[in-house]
């Protein structure tokens, strides 16, 4: 058997969309989908708990359907932390082998300066847990008017990479213009605990990808594929364009950032 | 399987008057083009995309230096490089003599971007043009424009479709699905307009689209197209080969389409007459 072209696809979610007909959202066949394209592994959130007051049903709900796919299918369970007793959503995910959780301030309502977000980077640098954040799920010229909510903030995503300094951050769904953003307005340190997917970013002939390559490293990425929202053939498209010029090129994997957040909360 | 052939009839290059490194791009373009297997490209520059007047708004004098930058491109790159020729439609005489200049000069297509909106009866001489040349119309499309944007007079399908009918006899190719907006709103308006022909092109990739699409129009409407982002264009592609349509079909989406409106022989290097 060939090798795994990723080892992981951080950004997967399951469940139906509030705003669109997704066509199956369904675990059993991610895990086909994760099949044909040679990717080993997700990390898997639960799509309609990022529009949920309370995300514990649907974190539960999370739970049980990747089940009978350990090992293939990880939870990323998403957290609320201005909700009762949110820290034991972390400690659930922790005892769970969660490598993630996933907090979605914009459908929130939560400000870039909010006290909360510096809570969940201490909690889950704590935890030993990557926070991850998703900047959009849908094109904003296409959304649905009860969906108000913009897209994410580099403020955002600043505040909560400094939130605490074991913390490592994946956001999902950016566009050049918010990376490039975000990744200067960081010191070295920070840049190193923040990493992207490209699953937005634009490949040729544009070449997007390839500048951000070339000007803040292929390590400050990591796959995500934005299934079951988006083709998950079109990251996949993006890398093997520029792998034909760039022959050596990887990137981070989901492996080594986990690593890392648990071997700094273990300091 | 792949597609035995590959057409591209919504591409855009760059000259000196519109970007710094319009070199680099258009060598990304054609470069990634050959390794996805595209064969020609059909292509257009906007004016100088909005570095003397308005990208969507161009000037007369823009609009006939770009075309004729295009042309160049397409001189210098004669067996992959076809042209379309672009028009602002608020300047008809000089619309129409472009068509005639652009038809001499090899064009093969008219573009129309966002100048006009689709259902203003100042497209009609135009539209009447390009069907009387049997050249096909490619027409900027938001899909669901729900209120005006800056810079640009946008149409959506419901207004293209007004067009379309009043020139039955004209084709018009109906720009990426996948560009901003909501497709799904423009998939029942066409339904029943045969002559307006959806591209794929845009960086948007819902899942669903193309299914949905499929499912409405079937394969002999639609046209695979990259526009903007040759990664998303070969990211439907592989999505189209997953699906598992008969090959037929498959040719029928990224190329055998493409070569029925646009004038015979327009690609003969690469696709049988």
């Amino acid at each position: 058997m060939s090798p795994a072209r990723f080892s992981a696809d951080v950004s997967a979610w399951i469940g139906p969309y509030p705003f669109r007909e997704l066509p199956h959202p369904d675990a059993a066949v991610l895990v086909r989908v994760l099949e044909r394209e040679n990717i080993a592994r997700a990390w898997v959130g639960a799509l309609p708990s990022a529009w949920h007051r309370d995300p514990s049903p649907s974190n539960s709900w999370l739970y049980e359907q990747l089940a009978a796919h350990v090992g293939v299918l990880l939870p990323s369970p998403t957290v609320r932390p201005d909700w009762p007793d949110w820290e034991r959503t972390l400690t659930d995910a922790a005892d769970r082998g969660a490598p993630s959780v996933r907090i979605y301030p914009m459908q929130l309502g939560v400000g870039s300066a909010a006290p909360l977000l510096t809570n969940l980077a201490t909690a889950a640098g704590e935890c030993g847990l990557v926070v991850q954040l998703t900047v959009r799920f849908e094109d904003l010229r296409q959304r649905h008017p009860l969906d108000g909510a913009s897209d994410l903030t580099a403020a955002h995503i600043r505040t909560v990479v400094r939130g605490d300094s074991r913390v490592r951050v994946i956001v999902s769904g950016a566009g050049r213009d918010l990376i490039e953003e975000t990744h200067w307005s960081l010191t070295p340190d920070e840049q190193r605990r923040c990493f992207w997917d490209w699953a937005w970013v634009w490949g040729p002939p544009e070449d997007h990808f390839a500048h951000l390559v070339e000007t803040i490293g292929a390590d400050r990425f990591v796959f995500g594929g934005f299934w079951p929202l988006r083709l998950i053939q079109a990251p996949v498209a993006t890398f093997s364009m520029l792998q034909s010029f760039l022959p050596g090129l990887t990137t981070s994997t989901a492996e080594e950032i986990s690593a890392g957040a648990r071997a700094a909360a273990a300091t | 399987m792949p597609p035995t052939h590959l057409i591209d009839p919504h591409a855009h290059f760059h000259w000196h008057a519109s970007r710094l490194d319009f070199a680099r791009y258009n060598a990304s373009r054609l470069g990634t083009g050959g390794l996805i297997g595209i064969e020609w490209h059909v292509a257009s520059i906007l004016g100088t995309w909005g570095q003397n007047s308005p990208t969507y708004f161009a000037s007369p004098a823009d609009v006939t230096a770009g075309n004729d930058a295009m042309y160049a491109i397409a001189d210098a790159e004669a067996s992959r490089v076809r042209s379309y020729v672009h028009v602002n439609p608020n300047h008809t005489d000089h619309a129409l003599h472009e068509i005639e200049r652009g038809v001499n000069r090899g064009a093969i297509g008219v573009k129309l971007s966002a100048s006009r909106r689709a259902n203003d009866p100042l497209l009609d001489p135009i539209a009447a043009e390009a069907g009387r040349r049997g050249l096909p119309i490619l027409h900027h499309i938001w899909q669901h424009r729900q209120r005006d944007w800056g810079m640009q007079e946008a149409s959506d399908a419901s207004e293209l479709v007004h067009l379309a009918a009043r020139h039955p006899h004209t084709n018009f190719i109906l720009a990426h699905i996948g560009g901003g907006g909501d497709w799904a709103h423009s998939i029942n308006l066409l339904r029943e307009v045969p002559n307006v022909f959806p591209d794929l092109s845009g960086s948007g990739v819902d899942r669903g689209m193309l299914d949905r699409w499929l499912e409405t129009l079937g394969a002999q409407r639609l046209i695979w197209a990259a526009d903007l982002t040759l990664c998303t264009g070969l990211a439907k592609l592989r999505a189209l080969e997953v699906i598992g349509m008969p090959q037929a079909d498959l040719d029928d989406i990224c190329w055998r389409n493409a070569a029925r409106i646009f004038p015979a022989h327009s690609f003969v290097h690469a696709v049988p007459a």
